[in-house]
């Protein structure tokens, strides 16, 4: 499979995705700038961390209408794999592609550790080499972190099990439900604030990400074959 | 062309974490009457005239779109009619 890693003003985390995919699945993927057009050729697209425009207004606002992002939304309609974490995944709520929005954290501190993650739901094409309820031990890295959704959109991420993933000890950012990452109805576009990317090897202090990738590319590439 | 004002609040039922901290930072200046405070986000935009589309229909579009995240925030503008500058 060929990924492209969308590389916008102020990325930070677009080397760790590429070696996420290129080391660590032995799939290819490739830099993309945010002014590209088209997306063609790429089989998978993967938003990364970081601080796009500075943050400014709110993270994520900007970036939206980067001129990318009308494919990464074709993406998302086909039923390719969208991904994004952090700042990604805060343009992925932006975009609309992803319910709800992520505000300032509770404790207004930027929090960059390890943190303890619970899999909620196995059953993802993304997810589906971990075990249900699984703790996976990924590094989270943001000041802008605390998801938030109202009753009723929380009830219907509950009803069709759409958190993938939560936090398991403590809540670092005041987040509905504790959640940390969510996946779109059609199953095809995930959202976590954490970096699994940045945990791919023992050597970064978890391999827990590792499984994350291996199941995108392993469920993803059997479709792209089928069709 | 007008001058328009818009500000951005998160929303009543949102926490406003910045506010709070605020609202600590005063309670230690002494101003215990200081009940609450809400932080937001301020624009001053100049609009031209258009002949197709109304300011408060481009005002509103931007900040649905752009300005607030309507999810958490709420916004309301002012618009005040002002002389074109040569």
């Amino acid at each position: 499979m060929r990924f492209a890693v969308i590389q916008f003003p102020g990325s930070n985390c677009d080397v760790d995705l590429l070696h996420a995919i290129i080391d660590g699945t032995g799939e290819e993927a490739e830099y993309v700038p945010h002014t590209a057009e088209s997306l063609e050729g790429f089989d998978g697209v993967l938003l990364p961390g970081g601080f796009s425009y500075g943050d400014y207004l709110r993270s994520g606002a900007i970036s939206r209408f980067s001129a990318v992002m009308d494919e990464v939304k074709r993406f998302a309609e086909e039923g390719k794999p969208v991904f994004g974490t952090c700042n990604g995944f805060q343009i992925l709520v932006e975009a609309g592609l992803l319910p709800g929005a992520l505000q300032r954290n509770k404790g207004l501190h930027f929090i960059c550790r390890q943190s303890e993650l619970k899999v909620v739901n196995n059953t993802t094409r993304f997810t589906s080499a971990y075990d249900k309820d699984e703790q996976l031990t990924i590094p989270i890295a943001h000041g802008e972190g605390n998801y938030y959704c109202d009753d009723e959109t929380l009830k219907e991420l509950q009803e069709n099990n759409q958190i993938v993933f939560t936090y398991a000890s403590e809540n670092p950012n005041g987040s509905v439900a504790d959640i940390a990452g969510i996946i779109n109805k059609k199953g095809n576009v995930l959202g976590m604030m954490p970096h699994p990317e940045r945990a791919v090897e023992d050597l970064l202090g978890s391999s827990d990400g590792l499984r994350f990738f291996q199941s995108m590319v392993q469920n993803f590439a059997k479709e792209t074959a089928d069709v | 062309m007008y001058n328009v004002k818009v500000y951005v609040t998160y929303k009543e039922s949102i926490l406003d974490p910045q506010g709070e901290a605020v609202r600590g930072a005063v309670h230690r200046m002494g101003f215990e009457e200081i009940d609450s405070v809400r932080m937001g986000k301020y624009f001053e935009i100049k609009v031209q005239n258009h002949d197709e589309r109304s300011v408060e229909e481009v005002i509103e579009t931007v900040c649905d779109k752009l300005l607030a995240n309507v999810v958490m925030e709420s916004y309301r503008y002012e618009i005040e009619k002002v002389k074109e500058t040569v």
